[in-house]
């Protein structure tokens, strides 16, 4: 079915088209219009379904993880503070097992209050042992909700999955796209098939006191999975390929590296904006390629490592930032290059809370890290404006007052 | 009629529990179990009860039981519900599980409520219970908003200055289809509002008084004694309310129909370490009054909804 659709409303259809049976949610922007298509699909009887309106995001993921052990395929989605309020349950999910697939449409983290996209909430929540992928089209939106399923659920993986969408870019703009049937997907995802479930026929307790003595093992085995969902992500992306005709990368997408002097890396909607910036670039004469982080967990050690050597030089935008530290796509590529690569890789944070990334910014930027010119950390479109003048004359009001 | 030799001899409570001795929640389990049976699916919210059931390897539940996070127990029932209607409608299973959340009353009065409240406000088909034995048991006996004026916690090592919250009453106003209380020392009360919170539909709240031995320091072997007291002195009334309407059972029934007489709250409280601390210092008397005189407003403002006291 071609559509021309919010990412949004495609989100919602492509969760239908996964034969997804249950959906807890709670609304945030600019999130809400997930939810509310599947509540509307629901009651047209265009989508059979439970939608649970749970009373926090606490309580969805609440809901998502015991939905999914008794067996259904479970679905949500949020972004920012709901992804934050229900961090406790984040973790839960993924200790737990429960392979369910949750779309985080990226937005900032107040205060103050900004709806606007970055990734801060999901880069927030790199540790919990969930997968997560960061899509760049909103054709790619929609297959990856169902791709997502395939690998979460897979045995050898049995971790959730998180789906981030860039706000608004890709969240609100409509783009036309292909949705597949929930027939067309039957083959490539058949129902649900759990390796455990909370079932009266076999009582079993799940989540009990586990001791020193037993708990590494429990964790190691989320890492396994992790390793595991490497292998999965290849071959699922490749199957679907070969089924539908629609490739976005598996762990990423490469543009243009091959004979690339400078390798843009980037996640989400700045990996296509970099595109754009390649290709001025190599119209100026210098050769730059854009090499995309589709999965950020797993992380494509392996790919980065062999990029190492592939290019001379490397620019790692972060639309987030771990305080004290940098940013947080940058550590984890250097991370991965450590002993392998000693390439100049430089670090460019830009874009937080919506602002806009250019092409032009980027193609700046490129030639500066090329060149040299460029500090290890770049705050690229970070200025201070009246605005902050205004607040700083206050901070002069407060000393004033309070001493 | 029900009486304690034919309820089912089937022990779904194995031993081998790591429960206390005289834990009023493993007491409670037991009963429990034998009036849901065993087609149930079990959800603990963090508690005594996450500790009690044994450690992995090894669990003495023998129903399905899952184990989450303090604050989830009404959003976990939902998540469950809503599977398994799932799963009947894929034509998996033939009849949907009893749904049963085990909570204590820090899960329930303060972290809980905002989920226990969504549960019930969607209608979910499932019993909640909450096993109240006044304080945070599990962490090393902390106040909750279940704990009653007077009495020792560690975080309040004066005597709690606030009367505690009545929840059940919460409960009502919720207008969910079952709302009822129970104690141990009433185990035929308690079964029976067991096996009809089963066979309504809807959200059901089921409160025990659980008088926690090493919590409210009296001897492991008195827990029914104390659980009988509180409901003689008054300081648990036992109650259902069903279609708008409460109806007062077990003793609380004959103390106020006047067929027994109430005992003093003082008497109940005697029976505590906890409430040694208040009781000894000169505001002693009038924190049993106010307790006393609790009891009387409860009492009152419960007949509100008794058909036959309007
Ligand atoms: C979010 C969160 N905060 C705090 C805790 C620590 N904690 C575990 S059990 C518990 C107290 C439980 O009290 P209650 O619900 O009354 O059950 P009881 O221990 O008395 O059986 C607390 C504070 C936790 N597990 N999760
Ligand atoms: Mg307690």
């Amino acid at each position: 079915m071609r559509v021309l659709e919010t990412g949004n409303h495609l989100v919602a259809l492509a969760a239908r088209a996964a034969g997804v049976e249950v959906v807890p949610a709670y609304p945030i922007t600019p999130q809400t219009q997930v939810i509310e298509k599947i509540a509307e699909l629901i009651a047209a009887g265009q989508m059979d379904a439970e939608y649970i309106p749970v009373e926090s995001e606490h309580s969805a993921c609440a809901a998502l993880v015991a939905a999914s052990l008794t067996g259904a395929r479970a679905f949500s989605a949020t972004s920012a503070h709901g992804l934050a309020y229900m961090h406790e349950m984040v973790h839960f999910a993924a200790g737990i097992r429960a392979p369910v697939v949750m779309v985080n449409v990226n937005r900032a983290l107040g205060p103050g209050w900004n709806i606007w996209c970055d990734h801060q909430d999901s880069i927030s929540q790199r540790d919990t042992g969930w997968l997560q992928l960061y899509a760049a089209s909103h054709q790619e939106v929609v297959d990856s909700v169902i791709q997502g399923y395939r690998i979460a659920e897979d045995w050898s993986v049995l971790l959730p999955h998180m789906i981030n969408i860039d706000a608004f870019v890709l969240s609100h703009t409509y783009m036309d796209a292909e949705v597949p049937e929930i027939d067309e997907v039957k083959d490539f995802l058949p129902p649900y098939k759990p390796r455990w479930k909370f079932d009266p026929r076999l009582p079993v307790t799940h989540g009990s006191v586990v001791y020193p003595d037993d708990f590494s093992e429990t964790r190691q085995s989320m890492q396994i999975g992790q390793e595991n969902a490497r292998r999965v992500i290849r071959e699922v992306c490749k199957e679907y390929s070969e089924l539908f005709g629609r490739w976005h990368g598996d762990l990423v997408e490469e543009y243009r590296i091959d004979d690339a002097d400078i390798a843009i890396v980037a996640m989400g909607t700045i990996a296509s904006e970099s595109k754009v910036a390649v290709d001025v670039l190599r119209e100026e004469g210098v050769c730059a390629g854009v090499f995309r982080v589709r999965y950020f967990r797993p992380f494509p050690i392996e790919e980065i490592r062999s990029l190492g050597h592939r290019v001379k030089s490397v620019l790692v935008i972060d639309r987030d930032y771990s305080y004290g530290m940098e940013g947080a796509l940058f550590t984890e590529l250097k991370g991965a290059l450590y002993g392998y690569s000693e390439i100049p890789v430089r670090n460019l944070i830009v874009g937080l809370g919506g602002r806009d990334v250019s092409y032009e910014l980027i193609v700046d930027m490129a030639k500066k890290a090329l060149s040299g010119e460029l500090g290890e950390i770049t705050w690229g479109d970070s200025r201070l404006t009246s605005a902050h003048r205004v607040t700083l004359e206050c901070l002069e009001d407060f000393k004033k007052i309070f001493g | 009629m029900v009486t304690l030799k034919s309820l089912p001899e089937e022990e779904l409570f194995l031993a081998g529990s790591t429960a206390c001795h005289g834990c009023p929640s493993s007491l409670a389990l037991r009963i429990a179990f034998k009036a849901l049976g065993s087609n149930v699916l079990l959800i603990v919210v963090a508690s005594c009860t996450s500790v009690l059931q044994g450690s992995y390897p090894f669990s003495a539940i023998n129903v399905p039981l899952l184990n989450m996070a303090f604050a989830t127990g009404g959003a976990s029932a939902s998540g469950a519900v809503a599977g398994y209607k799932a799963l009947k409608k894929r034509g998996e299973i033939e009849e949907e599980p009893t749904v049963l959340v085990w909570a204590g009353d820090g899960g329930t009065y303060d972290i809980g409520i905002q989920s226990l409240s969504g549960a019930a406000e969607r209608e979910t088909n499932f019993i909640y219970f909450c096993y109240n034995n006044e304080m945070y048991s599990n962490t090393g006996t902390q106040r909750s908003g279940a704990t009653p004026l007077g009495a020792w916690t560690t975080t309040t090592p004066a005597g709690k200055p606030q009367h505690r919250k009545d929840i059940a009453q919460i409960m009502i106003a919720h207008g969910i289809p079952y709302v009822a209380t129970v104690s141990l020392a009433y185990p035929l009360d308690f079964f029976q509002k067991m096996q009809k919170a089963k066979s309504i539909v809807g959200t059901k709240y089921i409160e025990l008084l659980a008088p926690c031995p090493p919590g409210w320091k009296f001897p492991s072997s008195k827990t029914i004694e104390v659980s009988r007291l509180a409901v003689q002195s008054g300081m648990w009334l036992l109650y259902e309310h069903e279609n708008g309407e409460t109806r007062f059972t077990a003793a609380t029934k004959k103390i106020i129909e006047g067929k027994v007489r109430k005992r003093p709250v003082k008497e109940y409280l005697d029976m505590q370490g906890r409430f040694k601390p208040v009781l000894e210092k000169p505001e002693g008397k009038e924190a049993e009054e106010l307790l006393e005189r609790k009891v009387t407003e409860s009492i009152k403002r419960l007949k509100g909804w008794v058909p036959e006291y309007i």
